[in-house]
């Protein structure tokens, strides 16, 4: 980038809103990936959707890499400057532009954090479910550009489910709306939905029409310990096959459960080789009895403790142990990747038993808890990244890893995003004919190859 | 551009003052938690800010990718040492104490922020210190214009770094030492104890320390003040002056241990840090000087938490005190020693005192202890929200426990144009006890 290129961001957005120096630029060369940074050549923050197409549309006149960020805590290297140039930031539009309680839709800025938009909804008895492990820190335009998800997915889905329109704006600068506050829209390619989901390569999103829902009166939390995986996997079936959708169905594994009594002493053992959380919420009638059927099949298919929560404090108690798992792993090594591959829910056990022998096959860490519920699985590898002998064989375990979860009907991501991260393994789940016709979305929008350039479909 | 200082100079000069930080550091997975709770982040919005961003600069600095310059030091400085990130952390990064030790590689490199360096050239000095705050006291009148009714008053000329509205507590006109003997004798006293007053007990809150006086004597408890104690050091160290900061450690373990006390109080979330945590880690190289300062670790109390967990007050003698009082938990006392319910209980104990939960009551109140001499419009803005929380709950008093805290909260409140009084906990008690009398 040259000196007039950073004056003339500077008239778009003002003196203060440009950073360049080397101290600042640092801090934006990476993201919560690990093993990833790059420095940029300018941190730019507009205030609105005008100085953004501005931005935009200089930096498309000038083949200049602009990499959209939020709160930067995307695990697939979304935000990382790999070429250099611009990095633009969006926290600077942060309002809630609108709670329309007649559609029951918010309209709000991509820079509004997830857990301030619930928030300002709870006094009116509605809730934005989507809750990635980062709601307290991510920003709706990185959750909505990720289609992240969250331990609610199973009952309420992820993000896509409750994006119904955006405003975007296109590497060119031009400013296009998409959807609106229809509940019912066929009008022409679903554009909002091609959005969702496409990690900065194909717009910035700059307001996001978001679908609500009311808050459930009541919720009933149980805990399950198993002594035997396939008993916790046809627990989880059970439930399901029982017509009963939880609101979580969180699964920990032997790894995990290790670690986590090791560093919380929550009084799970040591054998166990699984430990199923469920929460089931909505009317409290309906609760109440669907809990019973939760007891019901969690016994039936041999739990070997069961527990169920009658207060608040106790509910507390019983999400403590999964709240610890990835604090307790995180802390055995310095460097930690959280994976999220993903396969059918009736897949749980065989991916688990696979992730287990593989760990033990390269003498590395996994612990994998998740979301059972819906097959999202986080393996978390632990290990340190200045080794270079030992992340010879993380990279083979992680090789491994995703081609088992693809052969069990699996994907390679089921909320984090592919950025680069996983981008090596994006054709062989998808073949070539997809790719291609991916690649010519992105011709088609970004010409220039300015939007993200190389990542979540490679380099075009 | 100033000039800049590489890692490559650093390492010149001191090859061991980051390194051995790099596993420390390599501990931060960059999940960005901290950003949820950085009270300095939530103002300035940039990463530079967080502790995320601000450990990274360090591992930069080590790397040699970026120089040790004044925007690093500049970054480092913006830090209320309020431990919030280190509470959050899933990996278990103190990164609080390392963003210390990135202001000390800073302090190193570049010397010190000009306004402290001026006050802390006189807080090494004891007699110079004692002299120019007495006079500040004697002479307060002509620097301070005071707000009737309150402890405190406007800076009416510009202080060196202090900002010209500012609100500040007046420096008392006798220091608190000066107003009693050395020892206050007690009949049949139950216990012996050293009261470590800390520089804002002694010079400006004087009537914070006649409290913890009143209410120990009400409790048996011949109290003692050693007159060679001096400033506890954290302000020194917390600006990354480490050497200074042992120096004034070392002659205050000195002090209190060759008074062989039965227990140490302290009136102040920070000064109990300094005897419990910080100096022991000061010295922990040091044989000679750890057993010393270990044995004076574990006799170290806050008030409240003595009178509630040691001396186990006698409830009856209280007398009614009808307030409705809020309280803000110092960062040093919530993150720190982790001491809240003791003051609550405290606070619950006094009969007609109405006690109201504010909104996030151990978020920082932005003082930072003298961060705010260097950053005040930051440390304001930070502020204004503990003060919006304040305002909510109703109440007609706020309490804490520390007397920093209590300038900020006072100086807040004035900017507010609020009327509630800003008190220490122990003042509370102090009144019940008198009202107890009075039956
Ligand atoms: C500890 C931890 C736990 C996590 N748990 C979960 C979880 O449970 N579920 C889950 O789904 N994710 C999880 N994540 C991943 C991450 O939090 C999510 O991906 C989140 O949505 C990112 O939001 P952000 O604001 O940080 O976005 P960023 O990281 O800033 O950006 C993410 C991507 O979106 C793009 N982007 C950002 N803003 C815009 C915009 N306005 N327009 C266009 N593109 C944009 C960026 O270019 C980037 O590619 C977790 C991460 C961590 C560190
Ligand atoms: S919360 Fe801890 S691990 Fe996460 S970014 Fe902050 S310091 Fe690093
Ligand atoms: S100690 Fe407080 S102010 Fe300093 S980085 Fe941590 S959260 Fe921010």
């Amino acid at each position: 980038m040259e000196k007039h290129h950073i004056n003339a961001l500077k008239e778009i957005v003002g003196e203060e809103n440009v950073l360049t120096s080397a101290e600042d630029l640092y801090c934006y060369s990476y993201d919560a990936t690990p093993g990833h940074a790059h420095m940029p050549d300018a941190v730019v923050s507009p205030a609105n959707t005008a100085e953004t197409s501005k931005i935009l549309k200089l930096a498309n006149e000038n083949h200049i890499p602009v990499y959209t960020r939020g709160s930067g805590t995307n695990l697939s290297a979304g935000c990382v400057p790999t070429k250099g140039g611009i990095v633009l930031l969006m926290t600077r539009l942060n309002k809630i532009l609108e709670v329309d309680l007649e559609n029951l839709v918010a309209v709000v800025e991509p820079g509004v954090i997830v857990a301030d938009l619930n928030k300002e909804i709870a006094s009116l008895g509605l809730i934005y479910p989507p809750d990635p492990g980062t709601v307290a820190t991510a920003t709706l335009g990185g959750t909505v550009a990720e289609n992240a998800g969250g331990l609610r997915g199973l009952k309420y889905g992820v993000s896509k489910h409750y994006v119904m329109g955006l405003e975007v704006v296109l590497a060119n600068g031009d400013i296009m709306n998409t959807g609106g506050k229809n509940v019912k829209d066929v009008s022409g390619y679903d554009m909002t939905k091609l959005f969702t989901g496409s990690e900065g390569t194909l717009c910035v999103i700059t307001k996001i029409i978001s679908k609500l829902v009311p808050a459930p009166e009541a919720r009933k939390a149980m805990m399950a310990i198993f002594k035997d995986l396939d008993n916790a996997g046809k627990a989880v079936s059970s439930i399901i096959a029982a017509k009963i959708i939880p609101a979580t169905l969180e699964i920990m594994d032997n790894a995990t459960i290790r670690t986590v009594e090791d560093y919380a002493k929550v009084g799970l053992p040591l054998d166990a080789e699984a430990v199923l959380l469920i929460e089931v919420d909505g009317n409290p009638i309906v609760v109440e009895k669907e809990a019973e059927k939760v007891m019901e099949a969690l016994k039936a298919n041999h739990a070997d403790l069961v527990q169920i929560a009658k207060d608040d404090a106790e509910r507390d108690k019983l999400w403590a142990a999964r709240r610890a798992a990835l604090p307790a792993l995180a802390k055995l090594r310095p460097t930690t990747y959280v994976e999220d591959a993903t396969v059918p829910r009736n897949k749980v056990p065989d991916f688990l038993r696979e992730v287990s022998s593989i760990a033990k096959k390269h003498n590395v860490t996994i612990g994998t808890f998740g979301h059972a519920g819906d097959g999202n699985m986080h393996p978390t590898i632990v290990c340190d990244i200045r080794i270079p002998e030992e992340m010879e064989r993380v990279y083979q375990a992680m090789d491994e890893m995703f081609k088992a979860a693809i052969a069990l009907g699996g994907t390679l991501s089921g909320e984090h995003g592919i950025g680069l991260g996983k981008l090596p393994w994006m054709e062989q789940q998808h073949g070539l004919v997809t790719m291609n016709a991916m690649r010519s979305i992105k011709r088609a929008l970004d010409p220039n190859l300015i939007l993200n350039p190389g990542k979540l479909v490679g380099e075009c | 551009m100033t000039e800049k200082i590489t890692a490559k100079d650093i390492n010149e000069q001191d090859k061991a003052l980051l390194s051995d930080l790099q596993d420390a550091l390599a501990n931060c997975m960059k999940c960005g938690n901290c950003m949820e709770v950085c009270p300095v982040y939530k103002e300035v919005g940039k990463e530079a800010a967080v502790a995320r961003g601000k450990l990274s600069l360090m591992e930069g600095v080590l790397k040699g990718s970026i120089p040790l310059s004044a925007a690093f030091d500049a970054a480092m400085s913006k830090c209320v040492s309020c431990k919030a990130c280190t509470a959050k952390c899933p990996c278990g990064v103190p990164a609080d104490e390392l963003i210390l030790r990135g202001r000390q590689a800073a302090v190193k490199a570049r010397g010190l922020h000009p306004i402290k360096k001026k006050v802390f050239a006189l807080l090494k000095n004891r007699h110079l210190f004692d002299f120019s705050l007495r006079m500040a006291g004697i002479f307060g009148p002509l620097s301070f214009k005071k707000i009737p009714g309150k402890m405190a008053a406007l800076a009416r000329f510009p202080m060196p770094g202090m900002d010209y509205k500012r609100v500040t507590a007046p420096f008392a006109s006798t220091p608190l030492r000066s107003q009693y003997p050395e020892v206050i004798k007690v009949d049949r006293p139950t216990m012996r104890v050293g009261f470590f007053t800390g520089c804002t007990i002694n010079y400006i809150y004087t009537d914070v320390g006649q409290s913890v006086i009143n209410v120990l004597k009400e409790n048996n408890i011949e109290v003692t003040m050693p007159s060679m104690q001096h400033c506890c050091g954290t302000p020194v160290y917390m600006s990354g002056d480490v050497d200074s900061a042992k120096i004034l450690a070392k002659h205050n373990i000195e002090t209190f241990d060759s008074y062989n006390f039965d227990y140490i109080v302290s009136a102040c979330g920070s000064c109990t840090e300094a005897f419990r945590i910080e100096f022991p880690h000061l010295f922990h190289d040091d044989p000679k000087m750890s057993a010393m300062t270990e044995k004076l670790a574990k006799k170290t109390y806050e008030i409240s938490e003595f009178l509630i967990d040691v001396v186990k007050i006698d409830k009856t003698k209280l007398g009614p005190v009808n307030a409705t009082v809020t309280m803000h938990d110092p960062c040093h006392m919530a993150r720190g020693i982790k001491v809240t319910k003791q003051p609550r209980e405290v606070l619950k104990s006094i009969p007609g005192l109405h006690f109201v939960e504010m909104k996030a009551p151990d978020r920082c109140c932005g003082s930072g202890g003298s961060f705010s001499l260097g950053n005040y419009e930051l440390s304001r803005k930070i502020n204004d929200k503990k003060i919006a929380d304040i305002a909510s709950t109703n109440a007609d008093t706020v309490v804490t426990s520390c007397g920093t805290c209590r300038m900020h909260l006072t100086d807040g409140l004035f900017q507010n144009n609020m009327n509630q009084d800003a008190l220490h906990v122990i003042q509370v008690l102090d009144r019940s006890y008198k009202a107890g009398h009075q039956k």
